[in-house]
């Protein structure tokens, strides 16, 4: 089956997708974790970090900027990821569990339409979480900002981290253990996006590793693009490399049952 | 050619469209193995438009992988199906416009509404049933605004079929379709389906349960180790299968055997207690008591034992319907 027919049968009526994209919406509302996850908690974390005196300081080590306007790219990343490799996975790990892709394998309706509008739906989130963070950071705590800059960097990080959790959406069987992939990944990848050890601190081979981690090219770009800076290549070769990788792994593998 | 069922032939003469006396469902020579294992081995049949056919077997006969060979579920590893002449591995986006499935054992998002569900099912089909009408047939109308995860399995199980019928399909292909339903429901359901098949809808449905099968198909074939072991009619296997009728009585005084073996009904005379069993066949029952009225004997508290598609199951298949374990 070629791309266009797999997206477009032409059988369907069109409303089909904006009516699973509809339900799909429904159950985000009803069951809130991605909202509490990816806009809620680094709208407190920002709240929190933004509010604390220590992180208003400028500081030589972090080239005179402040400790939270460091931290301001590590939430975005922060919101992207726990979206990506732990809201998405894990319903549409459990449509696999409990039958309705195949269900959905029986109508006229691709089931990757249902994986379709799962990213909608966690994209959105993405971009509700990201403009709420920047909002809040510039808005009330005057994070020096570059806004045409930041949206490309924000689309761009987007764009290379999502693919990282279409491989466990494509592969777990259950809901069970797409939520333990999910929090397995979720920690480490925070410590090297600067959660816990803000990158400028991290030691030199340390700071290897994270430039070359997905998280950490992400935070790199968003932080430059908050300074109005370009970033360099590097971070965004890394973050296409990993994007593409992911993205046909996922395809591959892409399980049904 | 296959027997065309009754109410198919009422609706072909009625004029009804969709029922051309064709073969809706037409499956050659279907093999299917996973692994070492198979599944499937040679199994042909052919559904007429309008029919309900039943697909019976015990646990691990093949009967599942059979219907999810048919609707494109699965490709067979030999052998070919048509569904009304269209391939559901080739022709897969009109196939599943004018074929809904009720699967086993599938399950909808707990936090979604009955009506939020069928809305959205009803999307997918150009030329969908009419879905007031399609809630009330089912019994769910009370239900409308409930949430998937606090419906009944009863409750589940009927919005399955109602998806299944949303299309408005030509064909409708039904796995247990009424396990885990109360008897009141399993009959709504099977009045729903015979209404279904009167406007012309070709029906697959495999069951376990001998007495839905008896009471709606037209048609059934008994499947087991991957193949079909007979295909009749309820009516036909049962006949074909039982040892013949059964009579059992209390004899008003003492007669010989012979009295009643020599009657060309009669096959075999046993006797426990006082009571006597004759089995046979054909007029047994005026046959048996004639001979003993001749004789000056009265036959008292007269049985009959006909037998049952479910006696059928277990003789053409050595298990009960319900039995579980897999065949290798």
């Amino acid at each position: 089956m070629n791309v266009t027919t797999a997206l477009a049968p032409k059988t369907v009526p069109g409303a089909a997708f904006g009516k699973i994209v509809l339900n799909e919406a429904r159950l985000a509302w009803r069951q809130p974790f991605g909202l509490a996850a990816g806009v809620g908690f680094p709208l407190v974390l920002t709240v929190t970090f933004g509010e604390l005196p220590k992180f208003r300081q400028p500081q030589a080590g972090f080239g005179w900027l402040t400790e939270f306007d460091v931290y301001v790219p590590v939430l975005a990343v922060f919101a992207i990821t726990i979206l990506a490799i732990w809201s998405l996975p894990v319903p549409l790990a459990s449509y696999r569990e409990q039958g309705i892709l195949r269900r959905l394998r029986t109508t006229p309706v691709p089931p990757s339409w249902l994986l379709a509008a799962q990213l909608v739906i966690q994209l959105c989130l993405a971009v509700t979480g990201l403009v709420t963070v920047f909002v809040v950071s510039g808005a009330a705590f005057g994070v020096p900002e570059s806004p045409g800059a930041l949206v490309a960097a924000s689309a761009l990080a987007i764009a290379g981290l999502f693919p990282l959790g279409l491989v466990p959406a494509a592969l777990a069987r259950t809901a069970g253990t797409a939520s333990v992939i999910g929090r397995l990944a979720f920690f480490p990848l925070m410590f090297f996006a600067g959660l816990w050890l803000p990158r400028p601190l991290m030691p030199g081979l340390l700071r290897d590793i994270s430039d070359y981690t997905p998280v950490g090219a992400a935070a790199e770009i968003l932080q430059d693009s908050m300074q109005g800076q370009l970033p360099p290549a590097a971070p965004l070769l890394a973050l296409a490399g990993y994007a593409l990788v992911f993205s046909l792994l996922a395809r591959r593998f892409f399980r049904w049952e | 050619m296959n027997h065309l069922p009754a109410a198919a032939a009422a609706a072909r003469e009625a004029g009804w469209p969709g029922v051309d006396g064709g073969s809706a469902v037409e499956i050659t020579h279907l093999r299917k193995a996973y692994g070492n294992v198979l599944a499937v081995d040679d199994v042909s049949l052919s559904v007429a438009e309008g029919e309900i056919f039943g697909i019976l077997g015990p646990n691990g006969a093949g009967k599942t992988t059979t219907v999810e060979c048919a609707i494109g579920l699965r490709a067979p590893d030999a052998g070919t199906v048509r569904l009304l002449g269209l391939d559901p591995q080739a022709d897969r986006d009109e196939v599943h416009q004018v074929v809904g499935v009720q699967l086993q054992a599938s399950v909808l998002p707990a936090k979604l509404r009955v009506g939020e569900i069928l809305d959205m099912y009803r999307s997918f089909y150009r030329h969908p049933a009419d879905m007031e009408e399609l809630i009330e047939a089912l019994g769910l109308a009370a239900k409308r605004r409930a949430c998937y995860g606090s419906l009944s399995g009863g409750q589940r199980q009927r919005l399955s079929v109602a998806l299944a019928l949303i299309g408005r399909p030509k064909i409708a292909v039904l796995d247990e379709m009424t396990a885990g339903l109360d008897p009141q429901a399993r009959r709504d359901t099977w009045n729903l389906i015979e209404g279904v098949r009167n406007r012309g809808v070709t029906i697959l449905l495999v069951t376990h349960f001998m007495e839905e099968a008896e009471r709606l198909c037209d048609r059934v074939a008994l499947i087991q180790s991957g193949r079909i072991v007979a295909l009749d009619t309820p009516a036909g296997l049962t006949a074909r299968a039982s040892g013949g009728k059964q009579v059992r009585f209390w004899p008003s005084a003492p007669f010989g055997d012979g009295l009643l073996l020599g009657l060309p009904e009669v096959g075999s005379v046993e006797r426990d207690g006082k009571h006597v069993t004759v089995t046979g066949s054909g007029e047994l029952v005026n046959a048996v008591i004639l001979a003993l009225a001749a004789a000056g004997v009265t036959a008292r508290d007269v049985q009959l034992d006909s037998s049952s598609l479910e006696d059928a199951f277990v003789r053409l298949t050595g298990r009960h319907p319900h039995q579980e374990g897999a065949l290798s």
